[in-house]
């Protein structure tokens, strides 16, 4: 059965296509949902296709930064850290220039958790626009992964304030795997705060390894505590043994090149 | 839906969810964007869209509407290849040929974008480009001596 496919011109629209989201599968950059769909894993009745939604933009202003949900991957790489050093370890540059913002916040795990963007935008404290059932909706993004709802998302957004940032990868062998581990570390005036991808499902804040900071804690011990805040699992990529061993590691890189 | 393919207007009968790819090859019989992975993976399918690389089996017709689509057909042909196409000749850095459209077509667009790149930027740009072949070796030559070529 062929599909009824949606492609709404401005966000308004979007939003109105979207309605509750029942039944709408939705197509930004389409690096997820095509192959499922010309791969027969995926038969969706109803498509709403973003490539036209003017949801693609970055604004500064009124001191906060808002990206729209289908905006490219690849306009994150030159920009904000530690977004672009997470951006720039999505795909190669081709993936980068279709895959969306919004398709990498809603990336479900999969076989592998992909959704490289979601804890560099924790650790920058971002906030979710959302529109679906009950109407519009700002959530911090954490709350927005933990309600695990199917909603459209419209743009994300974080203060644009002094920062220091850094991020620490493991080692991707090829463009095309999934992130095996990463962590973004974000201090904004005296608050550091810290989340992992590869950790869980989603990317995961650290509050465990923030409070140690907050103690007072050399960078290595707060680092050791990421343990209780994560709970990876076995994939194709790498196993959950593996990710524990490897992580404090990468967490204290992280915040070691935390300036301050 | 509307596509400019190679300079020629098109107007298509594909829905609005049909690959980019499969409108090539099905609907037009434009076959040099291969179809390898399909799921993004190899860069076979790659082709440009107003100038930028995209894979095509990623990329929904409906999104793409009106655009200008640039395949190697559009490139160069066996009487004038472009310079791309005549360095990867020269230095054989083609073997079987399945990933090369999307190769060249991928380089072509580095250069417009870069004209001198370092190994670097080649091998960035390329990355996500699979080849079973050749090794790359010969590949990255030939992006840099059609860099130098264009000098």
């Amino acid at each position: 059965m062929a599909s009824e496919v949606l492609l709404p011109t401005s966000p308004a629209e979007a939003a109105s296509a979207f309605g509750d989201g029942s039944g709408v599968t939705v197509v930004a950059g389409g690096t997820i949902a095509l192959p499922d769909i010309t791969h027969g894993r995926m038969h969706p009745a109803r498509v709403l296709m973003l490539a036209r939604s003017g949801l693609d933009r970055i604004e500064r202003s009124g001191g906060a930064v808002t990206i729209g949900a289908a905006t490219p991957v690849a306009a994150l790489v030159d920009g904000d850290e530690p977004l672009a050093s997470a951006a720039a370890h999505v795909g190669d540059d081709e993936i980068r220039g279709q895959a969306t913002v919004g398709g990498n916040l809603c990336a479900s795990a999969g076989e592998t958790p992909r959704g490289d963007l979601q804890a560099p935008l924790i650790a920058l404290g971002a906030r979710v626009r959302s529109a679906g059932a009950g109407g519009e909706r700002v959530e911090s993004l954490e709350d927005f992964l933990a309600a695990d709802s199917s909603r459209l998302v419209l743009d994300v957004t974080y203060d644009d304030t002094p920062r220091s940032a850094g991020y620490a990868a493991a080692w991707r062998p090829h463009a095309h795997h999934y992130t095996i581990l990463a962590v973004a570390a974000v201090r904004e005036g005296g608050e550091t705060r810290v989340a992992v991808t590869g950790g869980g499902p989603t990317g995961r804040r650290c509050p465990s390894v923030e409070a140690a900071l907050a103690g007072g804690a050399s960078t290595r011990d707060a680092a050791a505590t990421v343990l209780d805040d994560v709970d990876p699992a076995d994939d194709a990529l790498a196993s959950a043994w593996y990710r524990r061993r490897v992580l404090p590691g990468l967490v204290q890189k992280a915040l070691d090149s935390l300036a301050g | 839906m509307k596509l400019n393919v190679n300079g020629v207007e098109h107007a298509l009968e594909s829905g609005a969810l049909t690959p980019l790819l499969h409108v090539l090859r099905e609907e037009l019989g434009v076959t040099s964007p291969k179809a390898g992975c399909q799921s993004g993976g190899c860069g076979a399918c790659t082709v440009l869209v107003d100038g930028e690389p995209r894979r095509s089996c990623l990329t929904p017709l409906g999104a793409v509407d009106g655009a200008e689509v640039t395949t190697i057909e559009g490139i160069g042909d066996a009487h004038d290849l472009h310079p791309v196409q005549e360095a990867f000749h020269t230095l054989h850095a083609a073997q079987c040929g399945f990933c090369t459209p999307g190769m060249i077509v991928a380089t072509v667009a580095l250069l417009k974008r870069l004209p001198q790149p370092g190994r670097r930027e080649i091998e960035r740009a390329l990355s996500g480009h699979i080849c079973r072949c050749t090794g790359y070796v010969k590949i990255v030559e030939a992006v840099e001596a059609a860099a130098g070529g264009s000098r």
